[in-house]
């Protein structure tokens, strides 16, 4: 088994869509935890990760401009992450195909987590 | 992590249903906008925060702790350039009164109170009634545009522009209704009405969806209760309006049967009636003689409060029934009465006396597009012994069915007839 990072990525508009009513916000969190513990049932989750604030900075280049918040430029902004446990990408891949951030514009970036045999 | 805890399937609504009319005593009604823009922010942070720890033992309190605070944020980064509630003033200004201000309005006693104000706001009786309903189902039970269309078998733009133009009459009234006006009585009333109306529309509506009925049902009756605990709003008409919901509500479980089709009163499974809902209906209902107004709800829990106490179909008390039907159509008269009221008679005094009775409505022809209408002609044929007039009703009213579950208990109706 292999640690995957799973990036949560959506624009901040789409993110208020999917919540924009309390009935969308109910069904947005129903899917989430239905997800969630159907990856955590079948052993593949091996951290929940950690929630974001929205505020932040971010600091660029050599005179380390900095500038407030990632959202600001980014229109595609990680609202989250977590790491799950897979045999291999293309398992991750298939695990995030139930992810309920895909059912608007959004987007899951799989990453491996790096080994390093020492 | 731990296993997340289940979420109550309404509690987003609910939530939204009090938050918003809490953050209104400190924003004003003139930017509801921006107190639903609170709130949607705070579901928002519940999404990213609940997923990653999953649901909090309280979530209502964990709601409720985020809307505050961003209100508290929203307070300090605008104060100066935007007016909020004009009754508290000065009071927004220093940190010393700011937070103090903000926690009581999100007190128990406070957001029940800002819910009923809101209610009574809503309701104002220069709205057509379904602005009014509308208002409330948005405001008060957190309801989309899109579920208020579906539950009203009517275009999601007309509702949102109902919407639209009720939040415009809220905003131009400056502040929300105060329980203390001198209008207070005649505003229950048009209050009781738009409860009743929101009542009626889950119980008989034309919506298909079964799971909105029961929702809209369940909200009117939350909506009376909360009412009644306002002791100048519980008055004995308010506790038969209760009762009237109670008992009706009691039914809902044999509206439909196993298969999921409607089930009209006669063929009902009474075992299936909420017994605990008619003990309570009941209740209520003895609560409601204690004043002198004998008001439509009073007749109508009466008339529901027979029913509930007819263990079987043969010993519901027909002439009982019908005498509360005339009672019903001299202080509450409409077309839906006085139909009702014909059936009541067929049934007391045999079919040729409810067709007699479905033929003197005097204002029929408002009945003339409800499917129902003409299957009482029919079921009243058959009875009869006129198998060819009422299958001509029942196809009449399969033309004007407005779902699928009418649609099928028709043609059952229809099948009845060869």
């Amino acid at each position: 088994m292999s640690d995957f990072v799973f990036l949560f990525r959506a624009t901040e508009a789409d993110n208020r869509e999917h919540m924009g009513t309390p009935e969308r916000a109910q069904r947005s969190m129903e899917a989430w935890l239905t997800w969630i513990r159907d990856l955590e049932a079948k052993g593949h989750l091996k951290d929940a990760g950690q929630p974001l604030d929205r505020g932040g900075k971010v600091v660029r280049g050599k005179k380390k401009v900095i500038t407030d918040g990632p959202y600001a430029e980014s229109k595609d902004l990680v609202l989250g992450f977590m790491v799950v446990q897979a045999r291999d990408l293309a398992q991750a891949v298939e695990l995030s195909s139930g992810c309920p951030m895909l059912d608007g514009s959004g987007s899951v970036e799989i990453r491996p987590i790096a080994k390093f045999e020492m | 992590m731990s296993a997340p805890a289940e979420l109550d399937r309404h509690l987003f609504r609910r939530e939204a249903g009090r938050l918003i009319p809490a953050l209104t005593r400190i924003f004003g009604v003139h930017n509801l906008a921006l107190a639903e823009d609170v709130v949607q922010d705070a579901f928002c942070r519940a999404l990213e925060v609940w997923k990653a720890r999953g649901v909090p033992e309280n979530p209502s309190a964990w709601l409720m702790a985020t809307a505050r605070n961003r209100a508290l944020d929203v307070l300090r980064r605008e104060r100066t350039a935007r007016t909020f509630a004009p009754e508290l003033g000065r009071l927004l200004e220093t940190e010393w009164t700011l937070t103090p201000l903000v926690d009581e309005a999100f007190a128990t006693g406070a957001i029940r109170d800002e819910q009923l104000r809101m209610m009574f706001s809503c309701c104002h009786p220069r709205l057509p009634e379904e602005v009014q309903l509308a208002l409330v189902l948005n405001i008060l039970c957190g309801f989309g545009a899109a579920e208020i269309a579906a539950a009203f078998l009517t275009g999601r733009a007309a509702v949102e522009k109902r919407i639209a133009r009720g939040k415009t009459a809220l905003a131009g009234a400056k502040r929300l209704f105060d329980l203390g006006d001198a209008e207070f009585e005649s505003r229950l009333s048009t209050v009781r009405r738009a409860l009743y109306l929101l009542f009626n529309e889950g119980y008989h509506g034309a919506s298909a969806d079964a799971p909105v009925h029961a929702d809209l049902c369940a909200e009117a009756l939350r909506l009376t209760m909360l009412l009644r605990e306002h002791p100048p709003a519980a008055t004995p008409t308010t506790d038969a309006l209760a009762a009237l919901m109670f008992l009706h509500a009691a039914r809902l479980p044999a509206r439909t049967d196993a298969a999921g089709d409607l089930s009209a009163l006669v063929d009902q499974d009474r075992s299936r009636w909420d017994r605990r809902l008619i003990a309570d209906g009941l209740a209520l209902l003895e609560r409601s003689a204690a004043g002198s107004e004998v008001s439509g709800y009073h007749v109508e829990a009466a008339i529901a409060a027979a029913h509930a106490g007819a263990p079987t179909l043969g010993d519901t008390d027909w002439p009982a029934i019908v005498a509360l039907y005339d009672r019903l159509m001299a202080v509450a008269p409409s077309p839906v009465v006085a139909l009702n009221r014909a059936i009541a008679i067929g049934e007391r005094d045999g079919p040729e006396r409810g067709l007699a009775a479905l033929g003197a409505i005097a204002d029929r022809d408002r009945l003339s597009a409800y499917p129902f209408f003409a299957a009482a002609h029919g079921e009243l044929e058959l009875r009869r012994g006129a198998p060819d007039a009422a299958r001509k009703r029942f196809e009449a009213a399969l033309a004007l069915a407005r779902n699928d579950a009418e649609r099928r208990f028709l043609e059952r109706r229809l099948e009845a007839c060869r």
